[in-house]
């Protein structure tokens, strides 16, 4: 398709709209992060003298004492756990969805969208009650299981679609060729769905990664506490400076291994993996 | 390698709808068998269930003296060429053909050897470690072929293999599946909706209409006696004309002159009432290139205004009208379709039956133009219009 000098330049200005509302903040913590404390009121969008300071407090007195080490791990791990259990879960059940027939296929997938349509703070208070009476709050396991209720719908969503455009045809030929269900599913299925795999994998993550709602409300200590509730915790200086410089550092640190997941997977959904699969 | 048979085999779908009604057919060891007819005659729905991909509702299937009904795809040791091949993208073509079998645990060494040799086979020998997205049609086929044949398997199943290949290659690849199968000398089932393919290919074409068999045959048996007004119509290009008749004072009364009975073999002509006749275009000729003696012994000459002429340097068609009320029956009507696209039969007029004939190239009939045309009548297939039966 041509497109004429007018219309490109329009595409233009609305692109770069776009990319400056979203990064312009971006770059404005990026600059906040990286003034030292005494210039962070100072209005000026590039800092007058670079400091490390905020990110060096971040991580000041090692495991023990940073108050930014552990929910950092805390968050990769409960991210990373939630995201296998939800795509091995979601991978079966898209699956099923999308190759067989079964009573309460439809009311399923409702069911699902429904759920992913749920406000998370209703059921906070409940949540807290029961995690509390049953022993898992401020655990692991106390996170992980909300974020599998809300992400695994999202996960069975995208997967059911990918699936869904595997021609049928192949499983039937891993079929006559020997396979048992099974096997059709990892050798043949599975690896011609990765891309929606791994979309239904970066979704997830950044799900469990961005969540404040439950890490604020099921959480009470580091031992469990996630990024983004442990930055309201932060402490100023004193009691009257506002720790603006390393929650801005932390804001940083904190979007970098969102950046990484996505760069790494990115390059896994190349879209037309299955180009060549039928004749079409 | 093994026969495989098939006891009143019949396919109901969850919907109620009957693909396959009690289907009956012997495939002896080694034996080249065709299932030919339209689309939706229940052809791929019987191979699905000899495969094992589709569940049979009643009767039996026997592959190499086993029962197999209940067995799964995976142990019927059974392969099977899909209409769009079906190759796993992500694998190389070593891979797609190796697939089998590195499943059923052959060790590394001997999968090479096979794939190799298949390879050479068909001639895929330096596109082994390409991926299936970069090859070309023709050769995706032969590696939907090779994926069957590394497995030495009990009995190969192509459903409709060629139907996405154009023209010139679907030829080269039909003597290339014959030479293949009469060199490996498995039992083959061969699914088609092409009545060419058929004949060319099989020992033996097994016509389906409305998953009904209709007749089995060797391909010259279904051409020269078709059991019903179906197969005569389905089988032969271009296909067989056919034309209303009447039986009264021992003779058959055709639109183009009365035929004396006894010049037709076999018959068993009721003394009164209406049949269908059928032609075949290669039983007319032109009346002035026929011998005088053969005119004198059989046959009809009548005149008729040509339409058109399509001269094919071997043959020449004429296409000519003879008024008739047309022959109605609903085994022709499910060939409408096909004999339009064959025939391109458009100026079809009401009250008109529009006949072919293929003729001598010497012939000088020409467009437009009346001429005198002599039709082989021993070669007349006679048909009851209410049952299709053949008389």
């Amino acid at each position: 398709m041509k497109v004429g000098a007018r219309e490109y330049s329009l595409w233009t200005i609305a692109i770069a709209i776009v990319l400056i509302f979203a990064l312009v903040p971006v770059l404005w913590l990026l600059s906040i992060s990286l003034k030292p404390p005494s210039e962070i009121t100072d209005g000026r969008i590039i800092p007058a003298h670079f400091s490390l300071e905020n990110y060096k407090s971040l991580f000041e007195g090692g495991w023990s004492d940073s108050p930014f080490l552990h929910p950092l791990v805390n968050s990769i791990v409960i991210a990373l756990i939630t995201t296998a259990v939800a795509i091995i879960l979601a991978s079966f059940t898209a699956y099923a969805i999308a190759r067989l027939e079964f009573p309460g296929k439809r009311a399923i997938l409702a069911g699902a969208l429904a759920i992913a349509m749920f406000p998370p703070i209703s059921t906070v208070g409940p949540l807290f009650d029961m995690w509390r009476a049953i022993g898992i709050y401020d655990t692991y396991l106390g996170l992980i299981i909300p974020y599998l209720t809300f992400s695994l719908p999202l996960a069975v969503y995208v997967l059911v679609a990918f699936f869904r455009e595997i021609p049928w045809d192949l499983e039937q030929a891993a079929q006559v060729d020997g396979a048992t269900p099974w096997q059709a599913f990892r050798k043949v299925i599975l690896p011609l769905a990765a891309p929606g795999v791994f979309t239904a994998a970066i979704l997830v993550f950044i799900f469990c990664w961005n969540d404040f709602v439950y890490a604020i409300s099921l959480t009470s200590s580091d031992d469990s506490r996630t990024v983004p509730a442990a930055l309201a915790f932060f402490t100023g200086e004193s009691t009257f400076t506002e720790p603006t410089g390393s929650i801005a550092a932390a804001a940083i640190v904190v979007t970098i291994p969102i950046i990484v997941f996505v760069l790494i997977f990115q390059r896994r959904i190349v879209s037309g993996l299955t180009a060549g699969a039928v004749k079409g | 390698m093994s026969e495989i048979v098939l006891d009143e085999v019949t396919k109901v779908f969850d919907d109620g709808y009957e693909a396959v009604k009690d289907l009956s057919l012997d495939i002896a060891d080694g034996e080249f068998v065709i299932l030919v007819g339209p689309s939706g005659c229940g052809k791929s729905t019987a191979l699905r269930m000899i495969a094992g991909l589709e569940d049979i509702s009643s009767g039996e299937l026997k592959i190499g003296d086993e029962v197999v009904n209940d067995r799964s795809p995976k142990d019927r040791d059974i392969a099977m060429v899909f209409q769009n091949y079906a190759l796993y993208p992500h694998m190389t073509v070593r891979e797609n053909m190796g697939f089998a079998l590195s499943l059923a645990g052959v060790d590394k060494a001997e999968i090479d050897q096979k794939v190799e040799e298949a390879a050479e086979k068909l001639d895929l020998v330096q596109h082994l470690d390409r991926k299936p997205a970069n090859l070309s049609g023709g050769q995706r086929q032969r590696v939907a072929m090779g994926r069957a044949i590394v497995r030495d398997p009990k009995a190969f199943l192509m459903d409709e293999p060629l139907s996405n290949l154009d023209a010139k290659l679907r030829v080269q690849m039909r003597t290339e599946v014959a030479r293949l199968q009469s060199d490996l000398g498995t039992t083959m089932i061969y699914v088609t909706h092409d009545q060419t393919e058929a004949m060319t290919l099989g020992d033996r074409v097994a016509v389906m209409r409305a998953g009904v068999l209709q007749q089995v045959g060797s391909p010259e048996e279904l051409y020269s006696s078709p059991r019903n007004l179906f197969v005569a119509g389905f089988i032969g290009s271009p296909a067989m004309n056919f034309m209303p008749a009447e039986v009264s004072d021992g003779k058959i009364h055709l639109p183009i002159g009365a035929v004396d009975p006894a010049q037709i073999d076999g018959l068993d002509l009721p003394s009164q009432g209406k049949v269908v006749a059928g032609i075949r275009p290669e039983s007319f000729e032109d009346a002035a290139i026929v011998p005088d003696e053969t005119k004198n012994e059989r046959g009809v000459i009548f005149e008729a205004d040509i339409d058109l002429v399509e001269s094919l340097g071997s043959d020449l068609y004429a296409y000519f009208h003879i008024a008739s009320e047309g022959v109605q029956s609903e085994q022709l009507a499910d060939l409408v379709g096909e004999r339009l696209a064959e025939t391109g039969a458009a100026g079809r007029r009401e009250g008109e039956e529009q006949i072919v004939a293929r003729l001598e190239p010497t012939s000088k009939v020409r467009r437009r133009q009346r001429a005198e045309l002599w039709a082989d009548t021993a070669k007349l297939h006679l048909f009851d219009p209410e049952s299709g039966a053949r008389i």
